[in-house]
């Protein structure tokens, strides 16, 4: 009895093995590199021998050992982060502060605001994904219709940056209820399919549609954002502007208008986190979180399926165009480049990591990805692989994110 | 009048060999989807490890060893399909093997991670450059004059067509009568009523994600002797047509993935020739989009009854 075993211990290990050679030799072992004289392969078996080595002694240890089942722990403590909020507190605060400490240097400053965009992304996200449990593929391409809205409108009409974000929500909302609208009522997996097709559409269209997007080019000098009226360029665009740096009786340094682009992107940041915690409360929110758990027990309670799928969708969307218009004004240009499908797949890993329904996962896995990049050098490469490997694993090992959202539950008195 | 009717029966050649690549990539989708009703997101990027693979074995054997053209794409098929048919069971076994039982959205999103790792597991690997594929295959099977014009069929054309057709009715038959065949079917109507019964369902999902690989490993290889030319990419969007012509057939059917395939690449490439070519790539998702509206279940499919 023990002798077969043993013996089986060894197949299976020897298999391993040679499923790891042939997964291996060819694709790591063998690279092909582009030369002057044309195609070259490049033969390095180092790599391949030491996965299979590995592969071969784990499968026969493996056996031996006792594994516990891999959990990763939550970030903190869940009773302390649910009854007080000191972790609200404590980001805001810090959000605040940073930038006057040696840390607001001019690449941190850019660096936040992104994160903070990506923040606000990912909070849109996470009422499609996380409360109402339908899965977006195509979130980028709302990011995009905002952020063409805001651009074609302050360009070709000269709307300014808050007026315009209005139009940038509902355009993608608008977008989001037209191509919901007949997708919602169809099986949740279609919908990931549908969407990723519709973000493609968009950047197919956003590249070629020359004469209203220019092309790949893009739309180039969009204006800033403007604070209580006031600019924050160097020089007004218009005669009878004034600039914010005027008013105030400062000259004009570069780093004081990131200042104030991160100080805007992180009240976008507060009032999507503020708006979206209340509508999660609201009757609507609840039905979200209801249809997510049980579509048929919603059905037959009443609840209209499609409309409240409708409703998370549009709103989710509708936060992918403020991110948009905002993302069009920080940079001054857009191209349809910026928003292929990585970016729906960076948005859509950072929900899942930071936990499907969570805002507070949400916003501080947005924070550590968006990052990370900055000050891990040759992280950069590696991080669409890194990336896709996290999905991969949150999946197997920890499903509900590194900072779950605890559930609402109410006991009856016994 | 006089162009048009050549010009047709030229797409209709062009659309047909292209149908076939979506149609070995489709049955692939439908057959895990039928088996285990999930997305295998990961399917098209297997599909360009395939070519990537072959691409490897003809370099590494190298063309000017003096080897004939049909011993190169012959041993490029089969290692190919040997690597892709491991890297197909690799995936299942790590990625999705232990969500099996989770809420839709769980594996759905593991696989979604597992394409964009295996896409990017490529690029570092072997670049991100386009590399060009050497011209094995060569010359014309046909090239008629028909009112002026010139219809041609390339034999790599014809090729992909030859073997896409004895390999359709190859996993036709085998899905109608070998014993692992009958397994898949069972799985597919009940899957837990099938592993009381005592068929192995692992080894059944198993089996499916490996038939499916092999075919896009034939797929990748043949497309890139095809049209010359390979990047890390090519995946992504032969993955989505390949879906949407699964969808078109009806998912879960492996005549209907065939069907599909065949159709989406005839209106895909009957749209290149009246539509400027950028928007080529739009009325493959533009037709997904219809046919969910219209006919979420396919042509060839059952519509689907939740049950509680």
């Amino acid at each position: 009895m023990r002798d077969t075993t043993k013996t089986k211990i060894l197949k299976d290990a020897f298999i391993a093995a040679t499923v790891t050679a042939i997964l291996t030799v060819p694709l790591i072992g063998m690279r092909l590199k582009v030369e002057s004289t044309g195609l070259t392969l490049h033969k390095d078996f180092m790599w391949p021998v030491i996965a299979v080595l590995v592969v071969f002694v784990a499968r026969l240890v493996l056996p031996f050992l006792l594994i516990p089942k891999v959990s990763i722990p939550a970030a903190w403590s869940r009773k302390a982060a649910d009854h007080r909020k000191w972790w609200l507190g404590a980001f805001v605060v810090l959000a605040l502060v940073w930038p006057f400490t040696p840390l607001g240097s001019s690449t941190m400053l850019t660096a936040m605001t992104m994160a903070m965009i990506y923040v606000l992304l990912a909070l849109g996200l996470n009422i499609v994904v996380g409360y109402a449990g339908l899965l977006d593929l195509g979130h980028a391409a709302f990011y995009a219709i905002g952020a063409y809205t805001y651009a074609l409108l302050n360009v070709h009409f000269g709307f300014g940056f808050w007026e315009a974000l209005l139009f940038a929500g509902l355009s993608a909302a608008l977008f989001g209820i037209l191509l919901g609208f007949p997708v919602l009522r169809l099986r949740g997996d279609y919908l990931a399919i549908v969407t990723l097709g519709f973000g493609e559409i968009v950047r197919i269209t956003l590249n070629n549609w020359d004469s209203l997007t220019h092309g790949p080019d893009g739309i180039n000098n969009i204006s800033k954002p403007t604070l209580l009226g006031y600019e924050i360029t160097r020089r007004a665009r218009t005669e009878d502007g004034t600039t914010l740096w005027q008013a105030l009786g400062i000259d004009y340094n570069n780093i004081y208008q990131q200042l104030v682009l991160y100080f805007i992107a992180f009240l976008l940041v507060v009032i999507a986190a503020f708006l979206i915690n209340r509508l999660v409360k609201m009757p609507i929110g609840r039905a979200w979180e209801a249809l997510r758990e049980d579509e048929i027990a919603c059905r037959s309670l009443a609840l209209n399926p499609t409309m409240i799928k409708l409703t998370a969708f549009s709103l989710g969307s509708m936060f992918a165009g403020f991110a948009g218009a905002f993302y069009a004004a920080f940079l001054g240009s857009v191209t349809p480049a910026s928003f292929g499908f990585i970016e729906s797949a960076i948005i859509l890993s950072i929900v899942v990591l930071g936990g499907m329904g969570s805002q507070r996962g949400v916003v501080l896995a947005a924070l550590v990805l968006t990052l990370l990049p900055e000050f891990a050098r040759g992280f950069a490469e590696y991080r669409m692989l890194i990336f896709g490997a996290v999905m991969v694993l949150m999946m197997i090992w920890r499903p509900q994110g590194l900072w779950p959202a605890s559930r609402r539950r109410v006991e009856l008195p016994s | 009048m006089d162009t048009l009717f050549p010009l047709l029966l030229q797409q209709l050649i062009n659309g047909l060999s292209l149908g076939a690549i979506y149609a070995l990539i489709a049955i692939g989708y439908t057959m895990v989807y039928g088996i285990i009703g999930m997305i295998n997101f990961a399917h098209g990027e297997i599909y360009m490890i395939g070519a990537y693979v072959g691409l490897i074995t003809i370099t590494a054997i190298g063309t000017a060893m003096g080897y004939p053209p049909w011993f190169l794409v012959v041993a490029a098929l089969g290692i190919a399909i040997m690597v892709t048919c491991a890297y197909g069971w690799t995936v299942e076994r790590f990625a999705y093997r232990s969500l099996r039982g989770s809420p839709r959205l769980v594996p759905l999103i593991s696989a979604i991670g597992m394409s964009i790792f295996l896409q990017n597991y490529i690029v570092i690997l072997q670049t991100s450059r386009d590399l060009s594929v050497p011209e094995l295959i060569t010359g014309h099977l046909f090239s008629i004059d028909v009112g002026g014009f010139e219809v041609s069929m390339s034999n790599s054309r014809a090729l992909i067509l030859l073997v896409t057709i004895a390999l359709m009715a190859a996993v036709t038959l085998f899905i109608g009568h070998a014993r692992m065949g009958r397994a898949c079917r069972a799985c597919s109507q009940d899957i837990r009523m099938a592993g009381l019964l005592g068929i192995d369902v692992n080894k059944v999902i198993s089996f499916t994600f490996i038939l499916g690989a092999f075919l896009a490993a034939v797929g990748g290889v043949l497309i890139g002797l095809s049209i010359n030319k390979i990047n890390p990419f090519i995946g992504f969007l032969a993955g989505i047509k390949a879906f949407t012509a699964a969808v078109l057939g009806g998912i879960g059917s492996v005549p209907g993935a065939m069907l599909g395939g065949a159709l989406l690449g005839l209106v895909e490439t009957f749209a290149s020739a009246f539509l400027p070519t950028e928007y080529k790539d739009l009325v493959a998702f533009g037709l997904l989009i219809v046919i969910l509206l219209i006919r979420p279940s396919g042509l060839l499919g059952r519509p689907e009854v939740e049950k509680v």
